[in-house]
């Protein structure tokens, strides 16, 4: 099982869903892509498919109308499964955490394993949260 | 023909996916590179692999699994005979079978993005199985026979009698190894449009079994390559590695065709260039090449 364990902190796919967003931190997710950046040095690839994901990267604050996508993408990922809330409106609900149609913060809808704060949260903070995420990931049997 | 054959079909079959896993890690690496990126370790491909092994069984059909095993099966069963040297022909036939375990598997699902890509998927095999069967036509007439082995026996390199059908095997291997300008079937990356095709709803370690049959998939299209200067084989193994590199650096500048235009230039120019080849050689320079 060591080897599997050690492949898995090796290969993090991620799939990346905006629930509402601004789309600032979608741009810092994917400024993470780039040659600047280039997580892919880590086996981080963005994979866009529920079904091959281990991270779930959720923008936004979910609000009514999305909340049962989250859901289907998050029961759709294979265990083991971890999910990241970047930005503050996907840890709290930001600017948006009072407003009737928000739910305030993912972690009302789905299990959260890494908050990433900031407003837009900056890529070092993302590779900081993934790093987060490696280690707790690692410690999965 | 020494009667060792099955011995190296074996090893072909223990090797190739280390060989194969091996050339996607320094195809990742060197896209990176291109794109001037650091890139993942060449070994990348192979955490990958364990990963999905080690993932939950999530399954959306039995029957997708069968045509999963197919897939795998017929292609390793294809990689041996090529390495046993046995009749190219039937090695094609095996490969279309392998090919068509994979469009099944991808229609016994629900999933749209699954049949668009099982779709595309045939339209890929119209594409490239004429030529490849066309290739091995060209291949008898200039060799007698079928075998493999019949490559070997054969003095001279084919490339120098074959040169157009060699080109037309170059349109066919970017069709089949699925690098842009046809990666249509199933995207690269896959939060495209079309999600990732034929491998949508597999997940864990059943796309870990499709990985590895790409690994073998690609050790049997470069050793086909490689057959085009088979002695001295090293010439020709370094032949099939140039190609390789080539077809990195079409990816890396392509963008992706519709299929309409990947069956225009693959049945014109492809076809086209090994029906030239062969009539050139039978008809007007035959007398030269048979002193």
């Amino acid at each position: 099982m060591g080897l599997v364990a050690k492949a898995r902190v090796k290969s993090p796919w991620i799939v990346h869903y905006c629930c509402g967003s601004c789309n600032g931190c979608d741009i810092e997710i994917l400024a993470c892509l780039t040659p600047m950046y280039d997580v892919e040095r880590f086996g981080i690839l963005n994979i866009g498919n529920p079904k091959h994901a281990d991270l779930l990267v959720v923008t936004g604050p979910v609000n009514r109308r999305n909340v049962k996508v989250l859901q289907t993408i998050y029961e759709q990922m294979p265990a083991p499964k971890l999910v990241m809330a970047v930005g503050a409106c996907a840890c709290t609900g930001g600017v948006f955490h009072n407003c009737y149609n928000t739910m305030g913060g993912i972690d009302k809808v789905v299990p959260v394993d890494v908050y990433v704060p900031g407003c837009a949260a900056r890529p070092e903070a993302i590779i900081d949260g993934v790093v987060l995420a490696l280690d707790k990931l690692s410690k999965i049997k | 023909m020494s009667g060792y054959e099955w011995l190296i079909g074996l090893a072909a079959l223990v090797f190739a996916p280390l060989l194969g896993g091996f050339l996607r890690g320094i195809d990742r690496k060197l896209t990176a590179r291109m794109q001037g990126r650091i890139g993942p370790p060449i070994w990348q491909q192979f955490y990958d692999f364990f990963k999905l092994i080690g993932k939950a069984r999530a399954v959306t059909t039995k029957g997708s699994l069968m045509w999963v095993w197919g897939y795998l099966l017929l292609t390793m069963l294809a990689v041996y005979m090529l390495f046993a040297q046995r009749d190219l022909l039937i090695i094609f036939f095996i490969l279309a079978f392998a090919g068509a375990c994979l469009i099944f598997g991808a229609f016994s699902v629900r999933s749209p993005y699954s049949h668009i890509g099982a779709h595309r998927e045939i339209m890929q095999m119209l594409s490239y199985e004429p030529i490849l069967l066309l290739a091995a036509v060209a291949i008898f007439l200039q060799t007698g026979t079928f075998k493999v082995s019949g490559i070997f026996e054969h003095d001279g390199p084919l490339l120098l009698t074959l040169p157009l059908v060699f080109v037309a095997v170059l349109i066919a291997l970017t069709i089949k190894l699925r690098k842009s300008p046809f990666d249509i079937s199933a995207s690269e990356h896959a939060h495209q449009e079309l999600v990732r095709g034929v491998y949508t709803e597999y997940s864990g370690r059943f796309l870990a079994l499709i990985e590895l049959t790409h690994w073998y998939e690609l050790v049997l299209i470069l050793a086909f390559v490689a057959l085009f200067w088979a002695q001295p084989l090293w010439i020709g193994v370094l032949l099939a590695l140039g190609v390789y590199f080539l077809e990195l650096l079409v990816d890396n500048i392509e963008a992706r065709l519709q299929w309409s235009w990947m069956l225009s230039i693959s049945w014109a120019a492809g076809i086209g260039f090994i029906l030239v080849n062969i009539i050139l050689i039978e008809l007007v320079f035959g007398n030269v090449l048979r002193l």
